[in-house]
């Protein structure tokens, strides 16, 4: 019997503190969207005062706001791309050839990576105004670009440590010549890794704010528009933009998870 | 091996060398059309090299490769006329039984219903019909290696390269395959150069056996060649299990040569040898003889230490004076007392003279070269 009883106290123990994480986690999350539906209009915007749609109404009115998140997509973009391009390449490169001073350069690459943004967004700061570029977009791109190639080239790498050379050569005996070798057998065998260092690199782009801050000029990015409109507490429209930001990346996570994706590695 | 058949790949004074290791070293070898050939040793020997310098993965530092007459130098893998069989398998993991096997038609732009229809086809020679859609990943050890195999073979190569294509098989299943490869090969008609650390498949598949060792070919010839008349020590010691005695010529008289080695000396039939050529002399353990009384011609002592019944063969070690040991297989029947002092002989014949001088002045010039 006290064995059973036991058992029955765990099970709601564990119930209980899983609860309690995942609340941890979601309920900030649950705020924001609530409160983008909330129908105050008086600052700092926190009692709620019924039901409404208005703030998304509003959002597509607020040009400023929609702008920055056109900037920050935008600027996403273009940063995966080129760090997913150059990170691929970088890790491929160090995978296949042993050159001198591979392993120097192998852990210059955490460097990145384990050093605070704060002092990253300085020395680009610095680097940028020494060789006069105009801070905007170029240096955001540039600035994103930097710090995502890193977390690329260590998931590119992650899945090449499973990955057998001689499959390529495979390729090339049957009668592929190296474009079209890569085309149909590296790109196709790496692509969960690209996907994955890929992604990692647009979401670090979309949220960051250290280091935008200090390489944007006048460019205001959606982050760094959020952080100024703190100042007079969270407008409801940000948290209907959020809410929608929210929506698109649950979408793009199911999408990745799902089976149809999965089949294809 | 009849002498008019044509040869399909001629490997002529080729070297392989990687920074200090010289890995293949002046190979000349000629392989025959439909031939069985392999490349044996143990690893590092040189025979992987061969075949990838054949495959076109890796250059000859020196030398040329013929493939019908045509030197393969300036081609790429892609364009030589020849498949490999990969010791990994080398599937491709993202692709289905069905588009791994099809992938060197596909290259080569062929109709998509002949794809099929051949696709079929070999996969049914490999016994792996029904198997299309399945995924690499799905697939055991001895499945993955029919696909790799019919993923070669569907090409119609002029040569077939396998890379130790068996080598993670469990025992059972690699005995079986080494029946279905040397059954393909026959049924297709196509050049196999098989590489293998396994002496015994070698003798089991092959036409012709290629010894290397240490990036020289020490010996080329039909399996029974290379067992009856090994050329080198190394070839002796390699396939099968022999007895070897070191010794020098003492005499030559009536055609027949006076050896004297460490525990004794006998009389064996003339070869080609000088007076005082050092030399090695092979006896295979079932072709070694004892005797209680002395024979004639023979004067070679020992003690028997051993005697290992194994159902139909009794194996004996007789102890030499020199504390050396003399294996002998005969067919269960009289067994010796231990301790018991025999005198060894053999037949005219058993005995395989090997001169040494070559192997170790090979060696020295090697040396020097290398400085």
């Amino acid at each position: 019997m006290s064995r059973n009883i036991k058992a029955i106290i765990k099970k709601i123990v564990s119930i209980i503190f899983c609860g309690l994480v995942y609340l941890f986690l979601f309920l900030p999350i649950a705020v924001i969207v609530v409160n983008s539906f909330n129908a105050t209009t008086t600052k700092p915007y926190q009692t709620w005062k019924g039901f409404t749609f208005d703030w998304y109404g509003k959002l597509f009115e607020n040009e400023t706001l929609l702008n920055s998140f056109g900037t920050t997509m935008a600027i996403a973009l273009i940063s995966t791309l080129l760090s997913t391009a150059i990170g691929t390449i970088a890790a491929v490169g160090m995978y296949k050839y042993k050159f001198k001073g591979k392993n120097i350069i192998d852990g210059l690459l955490y460097i990145p990576v384990v050093i605070p943004e704060i002092v990253l967004g300085i020395s680009l700061l610095t680097l940028f105004s020494n060789t006069h570029i105009p801070r905007g977009m170029l240096t955001l791109v540039l600035a994103h670009t930097t710090f995502s190639i890193p977390y690329v080239i260590f998931n590119v790498r992650a899945r090449l440590s499973g990955y057998d050379n001689s499959i390529e050569e495979a390729s090339m005996d049957l009668g592929a010549n190296r474009i079209v070798t890569f085309k149909n057998i590296t790109l196709p065998v790496l692509a969960p890794g690209i996907g994955g260092g890929a992604l990692l690199a647009f979401t670090l782009s979309i949220d960051d704010v250290i280091v935008s801050y200090f390489t944007n000029g006048q460019v205001k990015t959606f982050p760094l528009k959020v952080m100024e409109s703190i100042k007079s507490g969270v407008a409801p429209d940000v948290n209907a933009l959020s809410a929608l930001i929210l929506i698109g990346t649950i979408l793009l996570v199911i999408l990745t998870q799902s089976d149809l994706f999965k089949k294809k590695q | 091996m009849s002498e008019e058949r044509k040869v399909i790949v001629e490997i002529k004074g080729v070297n392989k060398i990687y920074g200090k290791n010289h890995v293949v070293k002046d190979l000349d070898l000629d392989i025959y059309e439909g031939e069985f050939l392999t490349l044996l040793g143990s690893s590092g020997c040189g025979k992987t090299t061969t075949l990838r310098m054949v495959a076109g993965f890796e250059e000859p530092t020196s030398g040329t490769i013929k493939v019908e007459n045509e030197d393969i130098h300036n081609k790429e893998p892609y364009e030589r006329d020849v498949n490999t069989v990969f010791q990994s398998y080398a599937l491709f993991p993202h692709m289905t039984v069905y588009d791994n096997v099809a992938y060197g038609l596909k290259m080569k732009k062929v109709k998509k219903a002949e794809i099929k229809e051949r696709v079929t086809e070999m996969l049914d020679m490999v016994q792996l019909g029904g198997f299309e859609k399945r995924y690499p990943l799905q697939l055991s050890g001895g499945q993955k290696q029919r696909v790799a195999i019919a993923r070669a073979l569907i090409n119609k190569p002029k040569v077939l390269l396998l890379d130790e294509p068996l080598g993670a098989l469990d025992l059972k299943l690699r005995k079986q395959m080494q029946l279905e490869l040397k059954r393909l090969q026959k049924k297709l008609n196509i050049t196999f150069i098989y590489v293998t650390h396994d002496q015994e498949e070698a003798l089991t598949m092959s036409d012709r056996i290629c010894i290397m060792n240490d990036g020289v070919l020490q010996q080329v010839g039909t399996p029974s060649q290379i067992y009856e008349s090994p050329r080198t020590r190394f070839v002796a010691t390699f396939i099968g299990e022999t007895n070897l005695f070191d010794g020098i010529v003492r005499a030559k008289q009536n055609g027949k040569l006076h050896i004297n080695v460490e525990s004794g000396d006998f009389c064996v039939p003339d070869e080609d040898f000088k007076n005082n050529e050092m030399l090695a002399v092979s006896v295979r353990p079932e072709r070694m003889l004892y005797s209680a009384e002395p024979v004639e011609g023979f004067n070679l002592t020992g003690t028997v230490k051993d005697q290992i019944y194994v159902g139909s063969v009794l194996k004996t070690v007789v102890e030499l004076p020199n504390g050396n040991e003399v294996k002998i297989e005969r067919l269960a029947g009289q067994e010796l007392p231990k301790g018991g002092m025999v005198y060894l002989h053999w037949n005219d014949g058993d005995a395989k003279l090997i001169h040494t001088f070559d192997d170790v002045f090979a060696g020295a010039v090697e040396d020097v070269v290398m400085q």
